[in-house]
């Protein structure tokens, strides 16, 4: 891997198509949330990857990843926030990828939950578990 | 081992049997019959211990979820039988911690670098090619090694001849030393998941592998930083870092050095034994973990598929010797011994000894200085208690003026044999680091439980991907109870205030002294200082037996 991210960028590189989720829909619970997003369909346990740390280095920038070939859309939840909306990553038909990364803040540990509507319509889900922790005592 | 079609042996059983000779020589604890093509010898842990030393293994070490029982959660009587040790013999004084002090008296001290390094010479002199892998947690320890910044290890390391190292406690010299340090090494600073913060890519200063061709075999070395140091140690100290386990990202590398042609793949860890043993499980195509970080030293390699995790102890105690025997790009056997260091029966190497001393002479009569005594066997290891750790709680208690006692529950530091002097060097190798002020502060009851509820849940998570390593938070003051076997919340109970024997109360505000927060601007005076204070005043050191933490599900 000799073209970092850095340098990519520094050459005008990609740009990440991601929509903060509205505040407004603060009252909404995590179920809300998918079931909003799905109608209510199963979701597959396989199709989506989900990357997040074992352990928070900090609960304040926690960085994510999720990748899901072929799907249009891309929902994230941090199910123990007091909002779990986190963003909505829609993809056009001429995405290259189907893959984004972004940093979240944790309230607290949790599960981050996410679901993709993959190209055939159906969904999938990943879920980790992110724990938050005070830190201190290594060995 | 036996549903392995790897060939295994382990020369472990040939110094178990010199209890009945009660003798030991150099040539016997070297003893070892050249195998296969490629050998690694690997140390980890030395924690700036240049020195002989005594170090007694734990009496507790609980192990949960899958783990239970498992090595290295195996203790005294236990371990002995499992790996056929007698009793009183130099295995046993070695391994275990049952009557540690009166072996201790027979057998000696344990360590020094300058045996190390004869010890690595007559290997070398067998397989002139064999490869050294330091662990990490070097540059970490003592007061030389805090007054120098780490240049005494660098120094006595260098003498020493790595191949490579990766990392943990190096980083809590900050990062401008570390990388200052890193950029003059004659040797491979390796580090897979060591990360650039802001980017969330690999850090440009530390390789995620090197390439060593070696008996006619390509042999490739992956480095495995400490994954939570940021967790661990103070993240402000080096915050242009960012670790992590990282474990697809291990899995690439192995594919890419694969896809390189090595031949064999060796992961120099500090990931803490349980972690390697799940890691094992996950990353295909590993051959050999060289485990570190969990202080565990154990005889014989423990087989997870065909990857073997081999520990070696910390502080300088041991040094392993592994030979593989690689042919037509695979791993077929393994030869392997955990070498211990006894000092009294190892030559030192006369160069390195002198270049020891050479570092040291600058602080002499300093570390010298006898500040009291100790009529009780000093150490620390243990998942909950150790008699250092009362005795630097005690401190904080009488010179801070507190209620509790907080002491953090590292795994480093030497011990102490009942009528030793305790030198200023002997303290500051169990408190010596960058952020050692001792705190005073007030903390609610409820705020306590917090803490330990926290930390218990970094040791006794079931996943152990969720544990950091490191022992339990040390109390001074106060009792409680802990269920093992409880998710995190629930695990503490019966919190007393031993002064009045009071149940804590939860709204009530207590005076909190501790040290090594990993929280920046931390004020007070250098923990090293408290804990002087404290005996000189005693004179000589008396502790009364700990039975303030009742442990339940273990």
């Amino acid at each position: 891997m000799n073209l970092t991210r850095r340098k990519t960028l520094a050459l005008g590189g990609a740009a990440a198509l991601a929509a903060m989720l509205p505040k407004g829909a603060a009252a909404a619970t995590s179920e809300e949330w998918i079931a909003e997003f799905t109608g209510g369909a199963d979701m597959a346990d396989s199709g989506l990857e989900l990357t997040a740390p074992e352990i928070a280095e900090n609960g304040n920038t926690v960085p994510i990843e999720v990748s899901a070939p072929g799907a249009s859309e891309i929902l994230v939840l941090a199910t123990g926030n007091p909002t779990p909306g986190v963003a909505k990553f829609t993809f056009g038909a001429l995405a290259a990828s189907q893959y984004a990364s972004t940093r979240i803040r944790l309230a607290g540990t949790q599960d981050v939950v996410a679901i993709a509507k993959l190209a055939d319509g159906t969904f999938a889900k990943a879920s980790k578990t992110v724990k938050v922790t005070i830190g201190g005592c290594g060995g | 081992m036996a549903a392995s079609a790897l060939y295994g042996a382990s020369g472990f059983g040939n110094w178990a049997r010199l209890a009945a000779q009660q003798s030991l020589t150099q040539d016997q604890l070297l003893q070892f019959d050249t195998f296969g093509n490629v050998s690694l010898i690997h140390v980890t842990d030395i924690h700036a211990q240049l020195k002989p030393i005594y170090f007694r293994e734990p009496e507790v070490n609980i192990g949960v979820g899958g783990n239970k029982g498992e090595v290295p959660h195996v203790t005294g009587a236990d371990f002995r039988r499992l790996y056929g040790i007698e009793d009183g013999s130099p295995s046993a004084y070695a391994l275990t911690w049952n009557d540690f002090s009166s072996l201790a008296k027979s057998y000696g001290k344990v360590g020094g670098l300058d045996r190390v390094a004869t010890v690595i010479n007559a290997i070398r002199a067998d397989r002139p090619d064999a490869i050294l892998l330091d662990g990490g947690d070097t540059w970490h320890g003592s007061m030389t090694c805090f007054k120098t910044a780490g240049q005494d290890m660098v120094n006595v390391m260098n003498a020493l001849k790595p191949d490579a190292m990766t990392f943990h406690w190096e980083f809590t010299l900050g990062s401008e030393r570390v990388n200052e340090i890193v950029e003059g090494l004659p040797f491979a600073a390796l580090g897979q998941n060591i990360f650039d913060a802001e980017w969330d890519e690999p850090a440009e200063l530390f390789k995620p592998y090197e390439f060593f061709e070696r008996g006619g075999v390509k042999v490739a070395v992956i480095g495995q930083a400490f994954p939570y140091m940021p967790i661990a140690n103070p993240r402000w100290m080096f915050p242009e870092y960012s670790f992590g386990i990282r474990d697809e990202h291990m899995q690439e590398m192995v594919d890419e050095v694969r896809g390189m042609g090595a031949e064999l793949v060796v992961c120099l860890s500090h990931n803490g034994f349980d972690v390697d043993k799940k890691m094992a499980g996950i990353v295909k195509g590993i051959d050999v973990i060289l485990s570190g970080h969990t202080h565990d030293a154990l005889p014989e390699p423990v087989l997870v598929g065909e990857t073997i995790i081999v520990a070696s102890g910390s502080n300088g105690k041991f040094v392993s010797r592994v030979d593989l025997d690689v042919r037509d790009g695979r791993m077929m056997g393994f030869r392997h011994k955990l070498i211990p260091i006894f000092s009294d029966v190892i030559t030192p190497d006369p160069e390195v000894a002198s270049l020891i001393d050479e570092q040291r002479a600058p602080y002499a009569a300093e570390l010298e200085e006898v500040i009291g005594h100790t009529d009780d066997l000093l150490y620390r290891r243990g998942n909950f208690n150790g008699s250092w750790d009362d005795l630097i709680c005690d401190a904080l208690l009488s010179e801070r003026e507190a209620d509790i006692a907080m002491s953090p529950g590292v795994r480093w530091g030497p011990s102490l044999l009942p009528g030793d002097p305790i030198t200023r060097e002997d303290i500051w190798n169990v408190t010596s680091m960058t952020y050692g002020e001792a705190y005073r502060t007030e903390m609610t009851g409820e705020f306590i439980k917090v803490i330990l509820e926290d930390v218990a849940d970094n040791i006794f998570n079931p996943d152990p991907y969720y544990q950091q390593g490191g022992d339990m938070v040390r109390i001074g003051g106060m009792g409680y109870r802990i269920d093992i076997t409880k998710p995190q919340g629930e695990r503490i109970s019966e919190m007393t205030l031993l002064k009045t024997g009071e149940a804590i109360d939860a709204a009530k505000t207590y005076v909190v002294a501790g040290w090594a927060s990993v929280n920046e601007g931390t004020e007070g005076p250098p923990i090293w200082d408290v804990v002087e204070n404290h005996i000189r005043r005693q004179g000589t050191v008396s502790l009364s037996p700990n039975t303030s933490v009742e442990v339940v599900g273990a």
